[in-house]
């Protein structure tokens, strides 16, 4: 795995990746879990999407409903333990099974969920820091200008940080446009939001008018209940600003509408 | 103090509607981030420094009688007095009786959040005392009849403007202005230093005891508890028992991480040793001094899992880094103590049905978590008690069966696959000229601050699982032996048309569907 890829004829045996497609994105946006296969796919990987995969227990699990989330925990170990890799477009799925499931677990289960954790990786840490996806002699992906949200767990948990933006200035020329008080939450957090909505709504209006501020055209984050919260507010509060998964901005898919967005006719 | 912790939704919908405190806050929450940021970079060592606090309060917290017991045989050596309350009102009456047998009228109280715990001010004035609050932000609530927002800052909520007109009130200010700030501190030391001069006791918190001293420790700015500590004849200090460290050195190394943590300060402007009282050759001083130790549930949550909140050192950080409490402010919470350290506190202290809401206050962020300089895993402490309101069912109904019918569903796939293709196809057709909806059925909370995003499409699993099919058949009728891609860019948003099969088991590969795995135990 500390091999890059090369146009050496030895190519390094290529790398086996279970996709984790994160309920969210299977529901509310496919073409992240699609752009996330395109994007291993570009890294030389060969991808499995094990098709029984559901949920990785997150809701119950963050709620304190610690019986309801273990046999998820299992569930999704099994279904994913034979895999080299485990990739997942999501900061808080992977955060769930690299840190809570050994916590959560016991016994040989325990052992079972250390070692899945020690080869599952949020997809852009994967792209950059594993799989070492470059743009070779493809052109750069066109982008308006990019704002980011760091999601909480994504960056608490897994220290993403300079992954998506490294990957943004490698294959899209692009450079991020900072927002202020980048590092706060978004008022997502799960249940939270609907359990707390007008708090939540006090974050995320703060939230976004941090991104307008920077003008950025795209804000773009790798989480997508973040995203699906930002966008909620940007179409309720009628600002212009269209919030996208980073897969999608990684691999130029930009032909389906934002999230929130109506389809183009 | 009376608890309005189970009001918590209404105390903040209220903090929220009040624009001016909302903006103040908003400010606050700017700044204090970054003071504590940059002192500690200018530190540069504080996760090593945070490793050794915690292991020194863990490690103090295990020998806790034994340290407890040190603490009293030193403190009386130095001629102190030692006493254990094992609730409020016991620490309420005992200082009472120290200041009734020493006929005290006026009390000087320096800054403790151990006696708004206690309710103490309240207790000595029913009794007749005169309690005045000597530390600034303490002072100025006490005037406006208020109780501390920020467990280091307690009048933060107030601006500059608020206090020149409580100080109007209350004040015989004659023709004076009070324009600048200075001129308003300056107001207040008066006042002040008539009645530090008169007060037959003082009464003072502790950021520490040291266990082989004898002595409490306390940091100021203003230098109130010195003034409290040393001009009235007799000394209290009003504390509680896991404030305990071993060695004055492990005092001194809570100190380079409490300051910076607190207001990014290297050090306060006092650091003070209370080591006992006048001696002989001393030329002031307290006549007497008296430590009183509450409990109050604290030995409770030294023998529960929670045990790793008494780690706390009470900084403020936690407060400070936390956009809920920043979007709230500390009164919405509802009693002593407001942010994440307080709504883990106060359910252990008060009771978890009278505070369910505290522990819902948080979104898992984990920035209390990566600042606390005590390595308080916060998070998991507030999951836990959410853990226990599951248990006890004080999550409401709707939550708790709504969460364990989805995990019942994630747990037969098939039945998942099938029936969320409907719920998304179903969304989506409704959805897709707007891509959003204003208003939805069962997600009134959230779409009463922002829109529900239509899902874009079929679900992957519907998708994905008709391209593996064409993608199968291609390959048999062509006879090929290439592999056909069917993820080519832009061919997926077509595919699984008329396809409503997205639940189909086993994958190209003939993947059979795993087996649950048997529990262990």
């Amino acid at each position: 795995m500390s091999n890059p890829p090369t146009d050496q004829s030895s190519q390094p045996a290529p790398l086996r990746v279970a996709l984790f497609v994160t309920c969210l994105a299977d529901l509310f946006r496919p073409s992240v879990a699609f752009a996330s296969l395109k994007l291993l796919e570009q890294a030389g990987c060969v991808v499995d999407v094990p098709r029984q995969q559901t949920c990785c227990g997150q809701p119950a699990y963050n709620s304190g409903d610690y019986a309801t989330s273990v046999p998820l925990a299992k569930q999704l170990i099994a279904q994913f333990e034979a895999a080299d890799y485990v990739v997942a477009p999501s900061g808080s799925c992977v955060g769930m099974i690299c840190h809570h499931y050994p916590q959560m677990l016991e016994g040989s289960w325990r052992e079972r969920a250390e070692r899945l954790a020690a080869k599952t990786f949020e997809l852009t840490t994967f792209l950059h820091d594993i799989a070492r996806l470059q743009r070779g002699d493809r052109p750069p992906v066109q982008l308006p200008t990019v704002t980011y949200h760091d999601s909480c767990a994504g960056l608490r948990e897994l220290g993403i940080k300079q992954q998506p933006r490294a990957l943004l200035r490698e294959l899209c020329d692009t450079e991020v446009a900072e927002l202020q008080q980048t590092e706060v939450c978004c008022g997502f957090g799960g249940t939270f939001c609907a359990k707390m909505p007008e708090i939540s709504g006090k974050m995320v209006g703060d939230k976004l008018a941090n991104a307008v501020a920077t003008e950025a055209r795209i804000l773009a984050g790798g989480d997508l209940g973040c995203l699906l919260n930002i966008a909620g507010r940007a179409s309720r509060a009628g600002v212009d600003i269209e919030v996208r998964h980073v897969a999608e901005l990684l691999c130029g898919d930009l032909d389906d509408a934002a999230i929130g967005r109506p389809e183009p006719r | 103090m009376k608890q309005t912790s189970d009001s918590f939704l209404d105390n903040a919908s209220a903090a929220l509607a009040d624009r001016g405190r909302a903006q103040r806050r908003d400010l606050l929450a700017a700044f204090t981030p970054l003071v504590r940021d940059a002192a500690m970079d200018n530190f540069g060592r504080f996760s090593e420094l945070r490793d050794h606090v915690r292991q020194v309060r863990q490690h103090t917290l295990e020998h806790l009688d034994h340290y407890l017991a040190q603490f009293e045989r030193e403190a009386m050596t130095n001629g102190s007095r030692v006493h254990f309350a094992r609730d409020g009102d016991e620490m309420n009456s005992l200082v009472l009786d120290i200041c009734q047998e020493h006929r005290a009228q006026r009390i000087a109280k320096g800054k403790s959040m151990v006696t708004e715990e206690t309710g103490l001010n309240d207790y000595l004035k029913r009794a007749g005392l005169e309690v005045l609050e000597t530390d600034l932000g303490e002072y100025i609530i006490q005037q406006a009849g208020e109780t501390p927002s920020h467990i280091v800052g307690p009048a933060l909520h107030k601006s500059a403007a608020e206090i020149r007109e409580l100080f109007r009130r209350k004040h015989d200010l004659g023709d004076r202005e009070l324009a600048e700030v200075v001129d308003m501190v300056g107001e207040a030391r008066q006042v002040l230093r008539e009645h530090f001069l008169k007060a037959e006791v003082g009464i003072i918190g502790a950021n520490a005891l040291v266990a082989e001293a004898g002595y409490s420790m306390l940091v100021t700015n203003e230098g109130n508890g010195d003034l409290c500590a040393n001009l009235p004849r007799v000394l209290i200090v009003c504390t509680t028992l896991d404030r305990v460290l071993p060695r004055l050195e492990d005092a001194t190394a809570m100190l380079r991480l409490l300051v910076r943590s607190a207001t990014g300060q290297p050090q306060t402007c006092y650091t003070s040793f209370y080591s006992g009282p006048r001696r002989e050759q001393d030329s002031d001083g307290p006549l007497e001094t008296h430590f009183i130790l509450l409990d109050n549930r604290r030995s409770d949550i030294l023998a529960s899992d929670y045990r790793e909140m008494l780690q706390c050192i009470r900084c403020g950080a936690c407060l400070n880094h936390c956009p809920i409490y920043a979007s709230v402010g500390g009164h919405a919470y509802g009693w002593v103590y407001p942010g994440p350290m307080g709504s883990i506190l106060t359910p252990l202290l008060t009771s978890l049905e009278q505070s369910a809401a505290l522990p819902n206050a948080c979104t898992s962020c984990g920035r209390c978590a990566e600042v606390c300089p005590a390595g308080i895993p916060l998070p998991d402490l507030l999951r836990d008690l959410r853990h226990e309101e599951s248990e006890r069912k004080l999550t409401p109904v709707r939550w708790r069966w709504g969460l364990k019918l989805h995990a019942w569903l994630a747990r037969q796939p098939r039945l998942y696959h099938a029936l969320t293709a409907l719920g998304i196809g179903g969304l989506h057709l409704l959805g897709r000229r707007r891509g959003r909806f204003a208003r939805l059925p069962l997600a009134a909370g959230w779409t009463s601050q922002r829109d529900f995003p239509a899902p874009s499409g079929k679900t992957f699993m519907q998708q994905y699982g008709a391209l593996q099919r064409q993608a199968a058949a291609a390959s048999r009728g062509k006879r090929s032996t290439r592999r056909p891609d069917p993820r080519r860019p832009g061919q997926h948003r077509k595919a699984g048309a008329g396809s409503r099969s997205g639940a189909h088991p086993g994958g190209p590969r003939g993947r059979k569907p795993r087996r649950r795995p048997e529990r262990e135990r």
